[in-house]
């Protein structure tokens, strides 16, 4: 078995870093498709009246990844909203799967594993129909 | 009330409890919900939807300055967030088996114990001295940074901690809140890792908890994009201006403060609930 070192293992204090990053940009970028598709949404629905005292569920295109990206021109500005929502949801996941990264390339197998569950447990959440 | 003022009020509300929980370090999401059911008239499933995704902008946001600080352990979030992703999936499927009644009647208990722990000051207690077998094999133990330069501790009992996590996950993907209080109390006083590495590391897995439960609120349609917009937008504008205060504020008085208005909504939670009026 031929086995290549990197040149050089990420540290600890590296990690932090990019994982520092990765959620402050995750955060920003969310923070603005929802702002951007919130001032839409105000212009066009605005003066409408608001209806949350009973519970009926969302749309089917707003409840999944597939539905928000589907072609139907149906609520655009609701669907940039809840794209954002989606980029939020996602910003923890990315970092989770950064980290199954950074511990393959620090060599930590035990902590590939222990990541590796964590991530199949939000991907399961996330994609899968419930 | 048209939807434009209806979402500037949301927006307010959200932007004083975001506000309010950085300053006090308890988080904002547990206020919110109570507030848009009982003052608005919301249906609980929508407000716990629109809170949990605050919740994980708020942790994120937070988390990212934290980790850089060199507080928060990321193998202990790591290893902890098996049971609260777990707990978290279990946690949301029962909020949907479960009517809005007892939802808010178990909201309410939960609110009024967060009200209590947050008027009472935690102890300097000394580090954890003996590190459990399973803290060594799975390589907790750390060091954080002190004036004096890095001071390392030693972590125990991992298998309880392990089980309060699932525990914290669980309420928190049933209430759509972070569930920090639990987690802390998990790593403060059952493992024994230092308090401060407890609260960055609890911050740092709240984002990774909320998001597991999040998909699950997705698929089930609880999150709303009209009322989720003001609730993120609102916590976090008011979370960020809140961290940039936290030096000059008074804390210990905002303890009080913040928590006799969590115990009165909790109350009133509590009241809504056995009356069947949610």
């Amino acid at each position: 078995m031929v086995v290549r070192r990197a040149k050089a293992p990420l540290s600890d204090q590296e990690v932090d870093e990019i994982i520092g990053m990765l959620l402050r940009w995750g955060v920003v970028l969310a923070a603005a498709v929802v702002g951007f598709g919130g001032f839409w949404y105000l212009v066009r629905y605005g003066t409408t009246m608001p209806d949350y005292h009973v519970f009926h569920g969302e749309p089917k295109d707003l409840r999944s990844l597939r539905g928000i990206f589907s072609g139907s021109a149906a609520l655009p500005c609701r669907k940039i909203i809840q794209f954002g929502i989606v980029l939020l949801i996602a910003t923890p996941v990315v970092r989770v799967a950064f980290s199954v990264v950074a511990f393959f390339l620090q060599r930590d197998r035990a902590y590939v594993v222990i990541t590796l569950i964590v991530l199949s447990v939000l991907l399961f959440s996330l994609l899968g129909k419930h | 009330m048209n939807v434009l003022e209806f979402t500037a009020l949301v927006a307010l509300i959200s932007a004083v409890a975001g506000f309010l929980g950085a300053l006090t370090g308890l988080g904002g999401g547990v206020v919110i919900t109570p507030a848009m059911v009982l003052l608005l008239g919301v249906d609980l499933h929508y407000a716990i939807g629109a809170t949990l995704v605050s919740v994980i902008a708020t942790s994120s946001g937070a988390a990212a300055a934290y980790v850089r600080e060199g507080f928060s352990n990321i193998r202990i979030g790591m290893f902890l967030e098996i049971a609260t992703t777990v707990g978290a999936v279990c946690g949301a499927f029962a909020a949907a088996r479960i009517s809005a009644s007892a939802l808010g009647i178990v909201f309410g208990v939960v609110l009024l114990y967060s009200a209590w722990l947050s008027t009472r000051s935690h102890g300097t207690r000394p580090p954890g001295e003996k590190a459990d077998s399973l803290a060594t094999r799975l390589r907790l133990n750390g060091s954080y940074p002190t004036p004096q330069g890095p001071k390392s501790y030693q972590v125990s009992g991992v298998k309880t901690g392990f089980g309060l996590m699932f525990v914290a996950g669980t309420l928190s993907g049933l209430l759509g809140i972070g569930s920090g209080a639990v987690k802390v109390i998990a790593m403060d006083r059952a493992m024994r890792i230092p308090f401060k590495v407890s609260t960055t590391t609890s911050n740092f897995m709240i984002g990774v908890t909320a998001a597991a439960s999040a998909g699950v609120y997705l698929n089930r349609g609880y999150i709303d994009p009209g009322l989720t917009m003001p609730v993120v937008l609102g916590v976090l504008g008011g979370s960020v201006l809140g961290a940039r205060h936290l030096a000059g504020a008074r804390t210990k008085a905002l303890r009080w403060i913040f928590g006799g208005v969590v115990g009165v909504l909790a109350l009133e939670m509590i009241y809504s609930g056995l009356t069947g009026r949610l």
